[in-house]
């Protein structure tokens, strides 16, 4: 594998509310390849979309990158000033979002929301900006794109809208986007010809991906990677087809087994007991141990990640492996 | 679009009508303007006499269609008390209306809009606290008392600022203007003061609350992520998405401002209708009260109706909505 082109290491986000610390991201760790999809995936409250806002620098106040390191092709980002951050938004690395409705002004036509998006980052004329738009919303698979320009967000339905979005993310070339669910809001089969033409247009141009989504079976048939998220922490990654027929952590498996491809027909689907922990106060230790089927009491400790061949995880009792002796 | 104009135009209309029948009979039930017009001392003869040339003498409704008559030709009578044509003696005051108020709530707008923007943009500097606690100060202060301090403070203390009138006039196409000479701008700074600074206090939290709620938004996130300015984002993004309900508020106050500014007209003895009107009731000069009571219910609908007109404009929802 050659250099990667986003290196995140021990990434913490913290939000500093007046009730306490809200620990949304913490210790987040990856790589991703040129032309790499890596799916994110966890339950709501997991963190995938504050990770993905710390990758731009786009944290809002009360919040803050407590520590860690992003750097996307070499550069650290954050100890960088948000003039600087600001000219590799959108140029190096974008983002698209969940709800296409609200994410494009309703007041501004498709092609002026492009131009100021293309100003932000160059100079060029009205008619190169122009031919620029209409060549990115062909690529993402907007008919008679040249006219539909002129046109409203309204005058479009939500997968063109979300379409849209891919081009206004994709004007610049990054280098990785960071997708937060963006498909979710769309029907199945939309969904479907958008991942298929993510996957496409990743593997044309080379830009690599962050997919987050709760939705492990959209990202699997995606991503080449996984990381699974739980309570702010990367407690599992590796290879998208190792990950998915031998898990190591306990939450990935239960997440694996909830996956209505897994159960037999009529029979109910299998659910992970309890809930998610509140990360204004995490619990002592391994934050799943308490929904865990194989929590012992080494696991009021929290346990480092373990790394194997191409995978790693979190872990003192994984499956399919022999446990580590406790110090 | 046209059929949309057109519809609103009828509507107009109708609100006209309607609007003319409430003012007839409103001003129609208050006192007996004969008592007032003549002197007590005044013979029965001279009484009936007055009566039959006002046209009193007939039923209510009679009036009413005489009235509607002469007011589609443009005739909406005479002044029981000054005996001239009610229009020339509206005519005659608006222009000082118009300057003073067009004045104090476009520049309260646009200061209002500023630093709500501001204020709403960084919530938590003492720059936008101060401009919050001026807001407050605004809204909870009677503008007679503000009015008030105003003179006592720059007229009488300090002596840079005429009291009260119009001061030097210059005409223009035959109507007195006092924006135009020095003299007369001297005059309107502090009834202009005094009548913004409500209209300042609303809009300030207006487009604050406008500008919070549309920072949090994903049109925002989305446009920071695409690397485009906070400058930019301000201008082209928020801008637009604010302005409905502040050109909304605009548009009222502007109607309501024109209507009513009696108590700043009074206090700084400005010759404008709001003055006009307050005396015509004193006196129960009903066709002065009609006539105006007519043109404010004109202004409003003018105003309503130039509004959707605008709002077509800059919101394409709303005119592809009226399109359909």
């Amino acid at each position: 594998m050659s250099d990667p082109v986003l290196s995140v290491k021990g990434l913490s986000t913290h939000f500093f509310t007046r009730v306490g610390v809200v620990k949304a991201v913490n210790g987040v760790s990856f790589d991703l390849a040129r032309g790499e999809i890596m799916g994110l995936v966890g339950e709501s409250g997991s963190g995938k979309t504050v990770t993905g806002f710390s990758l731009l620098g786009l944290v809002d106040a009360p919040g803050r990158i407590v520590e860690g390191s992003v750097k996307l092709n070499g550069v650290e980002l954050t100890t960088l000033g948000e003039a600087e951050l600001r000219k590799r938004r959108g140029h190096e690395i974008s983002m698209i979002f969940q709800d296409p409705i609200a994410t494009l002004n309703p007041m501004l036509t498709i092609g002026q929301q492009m131009k100021l998006a293309i100003d932000a980052h160059e100079r060029v004329s009205p008619r190169a900006a122009q031919s620029r738009a209409t060549e990115l919303l062909t690529q993402v698979g907007i008919p008679s794109a040249a006219a539909r320009l002129r046109a409203y967000p309204h005058e479009f339905s939500g997968g063109m809208r979300q379409r849209v979005a891919i081009a206004i993310a994709l004007l610049h070339r990054p280098s990785v986007i960071v997708a937060d669910e963006p498909t979710t809001a769309l029907d199945v089969s939309i969904q479907a010809q958008i991942l298929a033409q993510m996957r496409a247009l990743a593997r044309e141009t080379g830009t690599a991906m962050v997919w987050i989504s709760h939705d492990l079976a959209v990202v699997s048939s995606l991503a080449s990677k996984l990381a699974v998220m739980y309570a702010g922490r990367i407690v599992e990654e590796g290879s998208t087809a190792t990950l998915l027929r031998d898990p190591r952590h306990p939450y990935t498996a239960g997440l694996i087994a909830s996956l209505p491809a897994m159960a037999r027909p009529g029979a109910p689907l299998k659910q992970i007991a309890g809930s998610t922990p509140s990360l204004l106060s995490l619990p002592e230790g391994c934050p799943f141990a308490p929904r865990c089927t194989q929590a012992s009491g080494q696991c009021t400790t929290d346990p480092d990640m373990t790394r194997n061949d191409d995978r790693q995880w979190r872990c003192y009792h994984p499956f399919g492996h022999t446990t580590p002796e406790p110090e | 679009m046209l059929g949309f104009v057109i519809q609103r135009f009828l509507q107009a209309l109708l609100v006209m009508a309607a609007m003319s029948v409430i003012v007839f009979c409103g001003v129609y039930a208050i006192g007996n303007p004969i008592d007032i017009v003549l002197p007590p001392e005044a013979t029965q003869e001279i009484r009936k006499q007055t009566i039959r040339r006002l046209g009193l003498d007939r039923p209510v409704y009679e009036q009413y269609f005489i009235f509607m008559g002469n007011l589609l030709q443009g005739d909406l009578g005479r002044s029981f008390v000054y005996n001239i044509p009610v229009l020339e003696l509206i005519g005659g005051r608006l222009p000082a209306t118009l300057e003073l108020v067009l004045i104090s709530v476009i520049s309260a707008t646009v200061l209002g809009v500023s630093l709500g923007i501001y204020a709403g943009y960084r919530p938590e500097s003492w720059v936008s606290k101060t401009i919050m606690a001026v807001s407050v100060l605004g809204f909870s202060v009677p503008s007679f008392w503000v009015g008030l301090i105003l003179i006592l403070f720059f007229a009488v203390n300090l002596g840079w600022l005429p009291a009260g009138g119009r001061g030097e006039t210059v005409a223009i196409w035959g109507v007195e203007w006092s924006f135009f000479t020095l003299d007369g701008l001297s005059h309107i700074v502090l009834p202009a003061i005094n009548l913004a600074l409500f209209k300042l206090a609303m809009m300030i939290r207006l487009a604050r609350a406008g500008t919070r709620e549309i920072m949090l938004t994903d049109t925002v996130k989305f446009a920071r992520a695409a690397g485009i300015s906070e400058v930019t984002i301000l201008r082209r993004h928020l801008l637009k998405l604010i302005s409905i309900p502040i050109i909304t508020v605009f548009g009222l106050e502007l109607g309501s401002t024109l209507a009513f500014a009696v108590v700043t007209e009074t206090i700084f003895s400005w010759p404008g209708v709001g003055k006009l009107i307050i005396d015509s009731i004193a006196v129960l000069d009903r066709p002065v009260m009609v006539a105006y009571l007519i043109l404010v219910a004109f202004l409003f609908v003018t105003i309503n109706f130039v509004i959707d007109l605008v709002f077509a404009l800059i919101d394409p929802r709303v005119r592809h909505g009226a399109a359909a």
